[in-house]
């Protein structure tokens, strides 16, 4: 059984003018230790994605359909107080910007001690002590004054390191971590990328790294997933798809990396930008984008069907391989 | 942290020089004290010569400077009424103004606290648009029509309470007494109390239900709940803590403003403290007690304002109070 099993998740904001629907039929597995990178355009609904797995998706989101099965128990029809369990426990959730994730009215250890509480029944002495343990994991410099700490007496960096410990408390199974690095300074936003892997590979802790950095991805996930007004793309190995990409976005995202540019050119952006989630045009949500349209784009929503080693939602691909079926 | 009291000092002597010139200029304007010392019949020499001896007729400049010279010392003058020093007549009534003060504090914070965060967290509830609806009209209605709804109401339909008066106090030295002390006092306090806290009261429900909201939406409240902590912890720790950062800020400076309010419920309610002698003295142009009046209430105001600072810098750890 896998540890994640996504299956045909809707998500719904319900708003004034009539609800919006941010995420469709979203599924994917993930296994124990593996890590999965999700990358897309700002408004894909990456976000959403991360926070509906562990059902906390605030107002007025809902998820409307489908189920997040996480070691077969599916988390999406979870009472609060059952979810309360999973949450911080099982499942991990890290976020952008640590300047902002910690509580600046609270020391570190009663953020970090607090969390232990919830979830195992320990002393307060003994809850500082793994604290402590988790904040050395980490490579905190001088951990033990760190607990009695506010969270503005340290700098980004370290606070991102504390929010992870803090994820690490209780010897997760999964973490989300939502643009981990953005918010950081670029020399320690590697550090930082080095140090998550690190510490899933050592306690075998699976992860799901939310980035719009298709360059981080390739370094650090096994599998990928593409999203685009909420709905996946194009999902394979990363190997594949950062090597061989088959959706005409994802090409386009890759070609859009610095790292694809010769020294002097302009980076090459993909034109247009992302319809917003009421103005969806019908047919493939990318096809005003798209340079090699299909009148097919522009009339059914592509399904997501196994290409090589991946899965692709583009009717241009489909296409092609029933050509080259056709020939052989 | 003495650095801190030491500007405040500063400051406070600040506050209170420019509130002596403003109230010593005005007073000119209030009309002529010694009409109502001397009455109509007094011959206009007579009245000279007592201006004279009261040294009412020099410079502006000279009565002020008179006039500071004695307040260093804690002489603010005498009252032409109660031939008294002005600043003894003043403090004997101010217990009575601080019981009622607190009597609203303490029905402020009752009321609101636990009104303001059950409507942020439950915005959508029919108890919490009540809840807004009721403060509404609360903050429309001016207090002296509140006052004598609430004396019609509870005093002469129902007859629960006292209409008037402060009722029985309790000694606790021959200058000082209070009301607090003694059932009755604690039952005369109640509708004036309340009728100051109605002014307040919905102001604080909606600064701290919209503080508390916008706290709520914060990326730290996002991680606690993802840190699969009980829903009482996010909401009466992590989010209270700093919804109330805003709102002692601005309660600090409203409970200063609360004490002009007192003018008008003490007036009301006959109650004996020194809004209502205000009034009375500034019916009698009794300078000296009016300037005394002023430079209390602004001591006041210096006061709440310290301690806001005090337990502001006591609950946001940002915060360290220097002298700058
Ligand atoms: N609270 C909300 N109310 C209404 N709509 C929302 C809300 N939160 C998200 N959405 C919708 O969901 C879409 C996806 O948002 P999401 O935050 O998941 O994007 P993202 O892929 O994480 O983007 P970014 O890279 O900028 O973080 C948004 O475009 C927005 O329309
Ligand atoms: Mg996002």
């Amino acid at each position: 059984m896998p540890l994640l099993e996504v299956n045909n998740l809707e998500v719904c904001f319900g708003l004034r003018q009539g609800s919006v629907t941010a995420l469709r039929d979203i599924s994917f597995q993930l296994e124990r230790g593996e890590r999965l990178g999700i990358v897309g355009e700002s408004g894909a609904g990456k976000s959403v994605l991360g926070f509906s797995i562990i059902n906390l998706i605030s107002r007025p989101g809902f998820i409307n359909k489908g189920e997040v099965l996480f070691e077969g128990k599916n988390l999406a029809a979870l009472k609060n107080k059952e979810m309360r369990t999973i949450r911080g426990n099982r499942i991990a959730m890290i976020f952008q910007d640590p300047m902002m994730t910690l509580n600046p009215v609270l020391t570190i250890g009663d953020q970090m001690v607090e969390c232990l509480r919830a979830h195992r029944k320990i002393s307060k002495q003994d809850a500082r002590v793994i604290s402590l343990q988790k904040l050395k994991q980490v490579y905190i410099p001088s951990p033990d004054t760190r607990l009695d700490q506010y969270p503005h007496e340290l700098s980004g960096g370290m606070r991102q390191r504390i929010v992870i410990a803090i994820g690490l408390l209780l010897d997760p199974d999964l973490i989300i971590a939502d643009e981990p690095t953005t918010a950081l300074d670029v020399t320690i936003q590697a550090e930082i990328m080095e140090l998550m892997v690190e510490l899933c590979e050592r306690n075998n802790v699976a992860l799901i790294l939310i980035t719009h950095d298709l360059g981080v991805v390739s370094e650090v996930t096994q599998r990928t997933i593409v999203m685009y007004a909420g709905r996946v793309i194009e999902e394979g190995p990363t190997k594949e798809i950062i090597n061989d990409a088959q959706h005409p976005y994802t090409q386009g995202l890759i070609n859009a990396l610095p790292q694809m540019a010769l020294p002097g050119q302009r980076l090459n952006q993909i034109r247009g930008t992302m319809p917003g989630l009421n103005d969806l045009p019908s047919g493939c949500a990318f096809s005003p984008r798209c340079d090699y349209v299909l009148p097919a784009c522009h009339e059914a929503i592509p399904a997501l069907t196994k290409s090589g080693g991946c899965n692709v939602a583009c009717h241009l691909v489909t296409e092609q391989n029933n050509l080259s079926e056709v020939n052989e | 942290m003495f650095a801190f009291l030491i500007r405040r000092l500063f400051q406070a002597l600040v506050v209170m020089f420019v509130i002596s010139i403003i109230s010593f200029s005005i007073q000119d304007n209030l009309g002529d004290p010694l009409r109502e010392m001397l009455g109509q019949s007094v011959s206009e020499e007579q009245r000279q010569a007592m201006r004279d001896e009261m040294g009412l007729n020099d410079p502006f400049l000279t009565q002020y400077g008179r006039f500071l010279g004695k307040a260093v010392q804690g002489d603010l003058g005498t009252s032409y009424f109660f031939k008294e020093p002005a600043l003894d007549v003043i403090l004997k009534k101010l217990p009575a103004t601080l019981e009622l003060v607190f009597g609203a504090t303490l029905i402020i914070i009752v009321f609101s606290v636990p009104l303001g965060i059950y409507s942020a967290i439950n915005p959508q509830s029919i108890f919490s648009k009540i809840i807004m609806g009721v403060s509404t009209i609360g903050i429309s209605v001016p207090v002296f029509l509140t006052a004598i709804g609430l004396i019609y109401v509870f005093a002469i339909e129902l007859g629960w309470m006292p209409a008037f008066g402060r009722g029985e106090t309790f000694q606790i030295t021959e200058n000082l007494d209070t009301a607090l002390l003694t059932a009755d006092g604690l039952h005369h306090l109640i509708l004036p109390s309340f009728t100051l806290a109605s002014i307040m009261l919905p102001l604080f429900i909606r600064l701290i239900r919209s503080e508390m909201m916008e706290v709520l939406q914060s990326e730290y409240i996002k991680f606690a709940w993802a840190k699969g902590i009980s829903p009482w912890r996010v909401y009466f720790l992590h989010a209270f803590k700093n919804t109330m950062l805003p709102v002692i800020t601005v309660g600090g400076v409203q409970i200063g403003t609360m004490v002009a309010y007192t003018i008008l419920t003490e007036t009301v309610f006959q109650w004996p403290g020194m809004g209502f002698l205000f009034l009375e003295a500034v019916n009698r142009v009794d300078t000296p007690l009016i300037v005394a009046y002023l430079i209390v209430v602004g001591a006041i105001f210096v006061v709440t304002n310290t301690l806001v600072d005090l337990i502001y810098g006591f609950v946001n750890p940002t915060v360290k109070l220097t002298g700058k």
